[in-house]
């Protein structure tokens, strides 16, 4: 029987937070590049099509991401795929992630003048034209604070794959737990790693929230 | 694919299902109300001239709001017990709710007092009521009229988190559907059913509390 020294402690959950951080770093970009064909099809004018994509944000805002993370991890077993936490972990973060960030996407663009589309169309630019060279740099400057505030989110819900066997920081620290009876000191850490990846970001969030807004009102 | 999925085999655990539902339910109500009481309270202390104590809960909403409930609850459950301190399961799923709803609700709350003019606060000074009398009956109620949908999203929010705490082997509703699933074996048709009553659960939620907000702020809800 080996003994656990506080360096092994912390030593161990350091190990164990890459996964959280590359877990969270598959899902944050993973749901962002789906979300950006999901963002095209609710800005269409084809209505089952945003209406489809509502369904979509609303299925994924009003279930727990747990039941999400055990339907990917059992529904894929169906379809014969061996599934590995990691792969049931990631796709459910991503659908999850996906559908809280098309919201915030698409609201930054809703919330821009309508009469910039027309005029913009008026002058002869495409969709994708008019979508890229007008919106976007306009929308960009209302979603990066809650996207980056999003982010923490995301963080915060890789914990939860721990409870589908992925290990990761939580999952490390239940496990250091059975082996050195000290939760307090153990759970401790593992809030403090947590605290310590969001809250820059939150911070960060707060600040950009704060220097957008501010050039918005002058 | 040639599996087939089979929801009929789940008929005889209905009563199971809903005294999950019940628990889950019950566990929401009582967590939503002491939450935004917390939140009430922690708004006061936010806004209120004691900056020691201001800044102490201002430390306790940054570390709730930058960790994850799961870990919450686990320092609750398997943490708090090694300093002496005893609770059943119920007890400490209850306690990490409140704890994690109570920080969201201070900073939704302090959000809504915060854009209240000063002037209110001074002609409530000069018309002699005390600096809590306003903060009650002058500053708070358009300010909680006014965060309210954010409010109602964050309970949404908790009531969706509620679902780990079956982690802790506390039964409500996912704890409900992982013990059919151990009895059945049809993981995914149990998750699947589980998932649809969350959901109705949440819309359902939604519905009720935007309603009582009309009914309360009358016409002020935007």
């Amino acid at each position: 029987m080996t003994t656990f020294t506080d360096w092994d402690i912390v030593r161990n959950l350091l190990l164990a937070a890459r996964w959280t951080l590359l877990l969270s770093l598959a899902a944050f970009i993973g749901g962002g590049v789906l979300t950006i064909p999901l963002m095209l099809m609710r800005l269409s004018r084809r209505r089952w099509l945003k209406l489809g994509i509502r369904a979509y944000s609303n299925l994924f805002q009003g279930t727990p991401l747990l039941m999400q993370l055990f339907l990917a991890f059992f529904g894929l077993a169906l379809f014969g795929i061996d599934v590995s936490p990691w792969l049931a972990a990631a796709l459910a973060l991503t659908l999850f992630t996906s559908a809280f960030l098309v919201d915030i996407w698409c609201g930054s663009i809703d919330a821009l003048p309508k009469g910039q589309w027309e005029a913009s169309r008026c002058l002869g630019l495409g969709f994708g034209q008019t979508l890229l060279r007008v919106m976007a740099p306009q929308a960009i400057r209302i979603a990066i604070a809650p996207t980056v505030g999003f982010s923490v989110q995301v963080i915060k819900g890789t914990a939860l794959a721990s409870i589908i066997g992925f290990i990761e920081l939580t999952k490390a620290g239940a496990m250091l737990t059975n082996v050195t009876f000290q939760p307090f000191k153990v759970f401790g850490l593992v809030a403090l790693g947590y605290f310590l990846m969001c809250y820059p970001l939150s911070h960060f969030s707060h600040y950009l929230e704060k220097k957008f807004h501010a050039t918005d009102n002058h | 694919m040639t599996y087939q999925l089979n929801f009929l085999a789940l008929w005889p655990y209905l009563p199971e299902l809903l005294a999950g539902l019940w628990v889950t339910v019950m566990l929401t109500t009582v967590a939503t109300a002491g939450g935004i009481a917390i939140g009430i309270c922690g708004a006061a202390i936010r806004c209120s001239r004691y900056v020691w104590l201001s800044r102490l809960w201002g430390i306790y909403v940054e570390l709730i709001r930058n960790t994850p409930f799961v870990v919450q609850l686990f320092f609750i459950v398997f943490g708090l017990p090694s300093l002496g301190l005893r609770m059943t399961a119920g007890e400490a799923a209850l306690l990490a709710m409140l704890v994690n709803l109570g920080a969201y609700s201070t900073e939704i709350i302090r959000a809504g007092i915060q854009v209240t003019p000063k002037g209110q606060w001074e002609a409530g000074r000069v018309l002699g009521l005390s600096r809590g009398q306003v903060f009650l009956r002058v500053v708070l109620p358009p300010a909680l009229a006014r965060i309210y949908p954010a409010l109602v999203s964050q309970c949404v929010i908790v009531m969706l988190g509620s679902s780990v705490v079956s982690q802790v082997s506390y039964e409500e509703l996912t704890f409900a559907g992982s013990l059919i699933q151990s009895r059945t074996f049809l993981s995914f048709e149990v998750y699947l059913v589980v998932t649809l009553i969350y959901l109705a659960l949440s819309l359902a939620m939604r519905q009720v509390l935007l309603r009582a907000g009309r009914l309360i702020f009358g016409g002020g809800l935007s």
